[in-house]
């Protein structure tokens, strides 16, 4: 299992990292499964209704109202009905790579354990409105599906083994059976927006709309599609024939050869065994590593000024009254079991402030494991190794490149969850405190930060539009920010050296002012 | 230049894309069936007799029993197995001895199967026993069968009818046995 997790990471690493050159990492699709997932959704829901203003509930009439939908405005319902096939399997294609990906990058686990779970209806009610689409039309195709899927569902013994025969001959198929394919065709879709709400309940501000210029890339691509391939029935069910031939929507179907193949009583325990296991994931060996401990919040520096909670990107804080009788409205209120340890709470903390000298380091909100107190000790101790004029401290997400570089004499290196985590005001302590020459903040993947907004949050405090901010007196030349996911050690290469050249100039220019003001 | 390249690039992953939807969409074809094929379908619902003889209630039994419940036998609700078999050209294609449904074994026997045959002529037959009896059938139907290639012929059972249906995927012909 790890081994194909970390086969899938590298497999996604080097995707991303192609796909960040050609989109732009505000655009690459692969951060935006989601939102893409919900933009198909839409276009079956649009294309649907429309298509339900001219379909027919009937034996004949189903496959008839779908011919004249297809064929005699083939303009307008014809494309229609091609935008709600492929967008149906562009949803299929979405949420399987979304799950892959997840599964790779190990969100699964810990507090993430009910956006996981909850995927798992999910897939089950996508799969369900599809199969329950493709029955209506009432073709060749549907007919086979028809009877695969009621003699699948006869196999379980509650069922009673009766359903298959509704389908034995012609005589016994009722008009009925169309109103059932229809109410199952559009509650289950409907109710899946109601999961989809569940899904993203424990999710802080979720994309559910994909960048602009993606959407239309997509659904300029839905369109051609459409245009060029238009979605066709196959020949109209005949129950007196056996259909042979079937041109499968694999996205949809691919378990129904399994079922001729394999036979019904395995598929459902393949089905059973897969959602077990789906289900299970989160709780299931190899575990990782013991999960972080969540943040802790001390009253005694707390003011309740909101910004962690705001910032929190797991909504694992909340304000609650005031329970210590100090004069502010609020408290921060940190839910252990929805905090995965990321800190980006205590780099929003404004009393994270490592110039305090009068009363110990210790923040309103702070990481048991990594105290911010604890790093600023690092951060002497990894100052006291460097050497050489251009000295580095780097501050870096374990998910990127760098946390994986061999040691160089005027690079220091201090991991830390994510470098959302950093309050500014470190930035300041060091190159104030001449700890260092220069600061690099090493997180992981610009489009897609692994902690969701830890690289947005950074940029912002950084440029000072988001508190708590980084003060203006803090030389921006000796700052350098890199986002570089783990497979590309060539950009972080190239950026080192020319912010060692950088900071290599500056100490240069200094040295020549001086030397200018003591000969004058 | 690098504008360019970005176009290009992602011209060519939304066509790729088209490409992966379009064409699984509905392609590779799966064959459900050869060509040169026909298949039965053999669709049973049926109660066969009960395990147990009815026994008369004695005038005392029926008073000790609520008015409404006051039924003259006392039935054993277990059903006897149904055994099927399905002899094609003289061969077994299916013989299964298939219990009653229910934790009770009281309800209906269900047989739901799928032969894939050559097409051609054949020499189908059906046979049922559905009581105790240890020799011979209680239904049988036998008939010669042209089976077109893709047909669905269904052996059905309908005990009022008579018996075994052979219902021909041509013309729906329907033999009582």
């Amino acid at each position: 299992m790890m081994y194909v997790k970390r086969i899938l990471r590298l497999m996604f690493a080097w995707l991303e990292s192609g796909l960040d050159r050609i989109f732009t990492p505000a655009c690459n699709p692969l951060y935006h499964l989601g939102a893409l997932g919900f933009l198909y959704y839409w276009v079956v829901a649009a294309t649907g209704i429309y298509l339900f203003i001219f379909f027919d509930t009937g034996i004949t009439e189903a496959y008839d109202s779908i011919e004249s939908i297809t064929y005699e405005q083939w303009y307008l319902g014809g494309v229609m009905r091609s935008l709600h096939r492929y967008a149906s399997d562009g949803m299929i294609a979405m949420m399987m790579i979304h799950i892959l990906r997840e599964f790779s990058l190990d969100r699964y686990r810990g507090a993430r354990w009910f956006t996981w779970f909850t995927g798992l209806p999910i897939l089950w009610m996508v799969y369900a409105a599809g199969i329950s689409g493709y029955w209506m039309v009432w073709d060749m195709l549907a007919q086979y599906i028809a009877i695969a899927t009621t003699e699948w569902l006869d196999w379980l013994p509650i069922v009673g083994g009766t359903i298959a025969r509704n389908f034995l001959n012609p005589d016994r198929l009722d008009d009925r059976f169309f109103t059932l394919m229809v109410f199952m065709h559009i509650f289950v879709p409907l109710f899946l927006l109601f999961v989809l709400w569940i899904h993203l309940q424990r999710v802080t501000k979720p994309t559910i709309n994909p960048p602009r210029l993606l959407a239309g890339g997509t659904l300029l691509m839905l369109f051609v599609l459409s245009v060029l391939k238009p979605a066709e029935s196959q020949a109209p069910a005949n129950l007196d024939l056996v259909p042979s031939r079937i041109g499968l929507d694999w996205f949809y179907l691919p378990a129904y050869p399994l079922m001729d193949v394999l036979g019904n009583g395995a598929v459902w325990g393949l089905a059973a065994l897969g959602t077990f296991l789906i289900a299970a994931l989160p709780w299931l060996p190899p575990l990782r590593r013991a999960t972080a401990r969540a943040a802790t919040v001390d009253l005694g520096n707390c003011n309740g000024c909101t910004r962690c909670a705001a910032d929190c990107p797991y909504a694992a804080i909340m304000m609650g009254a005031r329970t210590d009788g100090r004069p502010f409205d609020r408290q921060a209120v940190v839910a252990s079991e929805l905090c995965v340890g990321c800190g980006i709470c205590v780099g929003s903390c404004p009393t994270a402030m490592p110039f305090r000298r009068a009363s110990d380091l210790v923040p309103g909100i702070d990481l048991p494991d990594l105290p911010v107190r604890g790093l600023r000790d690092r951060i002497h101790a990894a100052a006291q190794e460097l050497s050489g004029d251009s000295r580095i401290m780097v501050f870096a997400c374990p998910h990127g490149y760098v946390a994986s570089t061999p040691r160089q004499p005027h690079v220091a290196v201090l991991t830390i969850p994510c470098v959302g985590m950093l309050p500014p005001a470190f930035l300041d302590y060091v190159l104030s405190r001449r700890l260092a020459d220069g600061v690099m903040l090493s997180g992981c993947s610009e489009g897609e930060c692994h902690n969701r907004y830890g690289i947005r949050w950074t940029i912002e405090r950084l440029a000072r539009t988001r508190d708590p901010m980084l003060r203006e007196r803090v030389p921006r030349e000796r700052i350098e920010v890199i986002w570089a996911p783990a497979v590309e050690g060539w950009t972080y290469r190239r950026r080192m050296a020319d912010f060692a050249l950088r900071l290599g100039r500056l100490a240069n220019a200094k040295t020549g002012e001086h030397l200018s003001d003591v000969t004058k | 230049m690098a504008q360019i390249f970005r176009w290009s690039g992602q011209a060519i992953i939304y066509a790729a894309m088209g490409l992966w939807l379009g064409y699984f969409a509905n392609q590779p074809v799966y064959v459900h069936l050869p060509p040169d094929q026909g298949l039965i379908k053999l669709s049973v619902v049926h109660g066969a007799q009960r395990k147990g003889a009815c026994r008369k209630r004695t005038p005392e039994e029926l008073a000790a029993m609520n008015p409404n419940m006051r039924t003259p036998y006392d039935c054993p609700r277990e059903r006897l197995p149904v055994r099927i078999e399905i002899l094609l050209d003289g061969e077994v294609l299916y013989d299964r001895s298939v219990a009653a449904t229910g934790l009770a074994h009281g309800g209906s026997t269900r047989a739901y199967e799928r032969f894939a045959v050559a097409s051609g002529q054949h020499e189908l037959v059906a046979r049922m026993v559905d009581s105790a009896r240890t020799e011979g059938f209680d239904f049988e139907h036998a008939a010669t069968i042209d089976l077109a290639p893709g047909e669905n012929f269904v052996i059905d059972f309908r005990a009022e009818a008579g018996g075994f249906l052979f219902e021909d995927g041509a013309d729906s012909i329907e033999t009582p046995g």
